[in-house]
């Protein structure tokens, strides 16, 4: 290290780093805990996810699933939850990035609350999804014909598109 | 005077006419009638529309499932999203996208009877929903 001796200003470079470094470990575990947290998600904002993901559903936020789930997800699209929903390769390959690098972030509260392993393909399936709901929505509420579905966020939650479902 | 009129409406509706016929619905309808090799006939693409098929995946056994039988109201995805009305009357857009059309047949194709449709299915289908 090539540090001029000058203390007065090591003084404040020292000093600046501190509080750099206390920022930091004031911030990280915030951001962690409040980018997705269990009531707002990061909304898809990738064009191609969003068209090509939201045909037929919400374009579920990646953040809602770990990376090995989406992978999972993306490989099996020609037999896609009991639909024909596959892609051409190079949309498929695109698509699978933004949603891998978009997952949840390992080590977030959310991703220590699903498996890792890709075994889960559904959100609702997740153990966060299923805490969230049970004993909250009544009974048959799903199946209700306005409803159809526990795949139709949006019918409950009419913020879902723009990531907040806790609006109700 | 009525009858300039008159020629003057007769040369805009062939003008409108041929406008349309150059669109992209119509070549893509061509494509679909050239490929087939055979006239596209709109009852039977109603019928094939309507009728309920087997060897596709057991929650899809008809085109219905998803666009209802009336092609002037909306469908409705299994998820419960919305889905526009097919017929052309309702939602001018319909079949004016051929990497769009060709993408939703090869997958509700799929989906209906396992495997893709045929050239003349194709051609069927949007001659029906062309005139609905
Ligand atoms: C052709 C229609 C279609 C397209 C396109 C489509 N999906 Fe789906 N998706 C479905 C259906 C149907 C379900 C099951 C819904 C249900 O169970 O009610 C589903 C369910 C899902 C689920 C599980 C939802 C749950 O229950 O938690 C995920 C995750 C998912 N899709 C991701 C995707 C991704 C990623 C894409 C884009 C590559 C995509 N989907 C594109 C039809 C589609
Ligand atoms: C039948 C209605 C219904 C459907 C469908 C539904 N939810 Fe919910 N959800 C609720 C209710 C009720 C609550 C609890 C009240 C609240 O916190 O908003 C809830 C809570 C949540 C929460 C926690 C919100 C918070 O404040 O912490 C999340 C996240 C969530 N839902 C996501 C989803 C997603 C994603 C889907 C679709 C895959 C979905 N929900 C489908 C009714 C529904
Ligand atoms: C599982 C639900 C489902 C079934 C079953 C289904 N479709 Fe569709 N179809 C969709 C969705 C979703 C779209 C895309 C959304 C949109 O275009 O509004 C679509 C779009 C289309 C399009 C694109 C039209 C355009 O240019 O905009 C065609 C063509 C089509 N479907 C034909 C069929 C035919 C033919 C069948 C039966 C063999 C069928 N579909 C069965 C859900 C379905």
């Amino acid at each position: 290290m090539h540090r001029p001796f000058r203390p007065g200003i090591l003084g404040i470079l020292a000093g600046a780093g501190v509080a750099a470094a206390l920022a930091m470990a004031i911030m990280l575990p915030v951001d962690t805990a409040s980018a997705d947290s269990e009531a707002r998600f990061r909304p898809v904002d990738d064009p191609i996810v969003k068209a090509e993901c939201g045909a037929c559903h919400m374009a579920f936020p990646a953040g809602m699933l770990p990376a090995a789930s989406w992978q999972k997800v993306m490989a099996g699209l020609s037999d896609h939850f009991g639909e024909d929903a596959s892609l051409d390769d190079a949309t498929r390959r695109e698509i699978t990035d933004w949603l891998v690098a978009n997952a949840a972030r390992p080590g977030s509260r959310l991703a220590r609350d699903m498996p890792a392993d890709g075994t889960v393909l559904r959100i609702t399936d997740t153990p966060w999804w299923v805490r969230e709901h049970r004993g909250e929505v009544r009974p048959g509420a799903f199946e209700d014909p306005k409803v159809g579905s526990k795949a139709n966020c949006a019918a409950c939650h009419r913020d879902a598109a723009r990531g907040n479902f806790d609006d109700d | 005077m009525t009858r300039i009129l008159a020629a003057l409406a007769v040369a805009a509706a062939l003008a409108a006419g041929t406008a349309l016929a150059a669109g992209p619905r119509d070549t893509l309808l061509a494509g679909y009638v050239a490929e087939a090799g055979a006239p596209a006939s709109a009852a039977r693409g109603e019928a094939f529309f309507k009728a309920t098929h087997s060897g596709g995946k057991p929650d899809t056994a008809s085109c219905t499932a998803c666009h209802t039988a009336d092609p002037r109201s909306a469908g409705r995805t299994r998820a419960g999203k919305p889905i526009e009305p097919m017929a052309v009357s309702v939602s001018p857009d319909r079949f004016t996208d051929p990497a769009k059309v060709e993408k939703w047949f090869r997958r509700n194709c799929n989906s209906v009877l396992g495997r893709e449709c045929t050239a003349a299915e194709k051609a069927d289908v949007v001659a029906w929903l062309t005139g609905q």
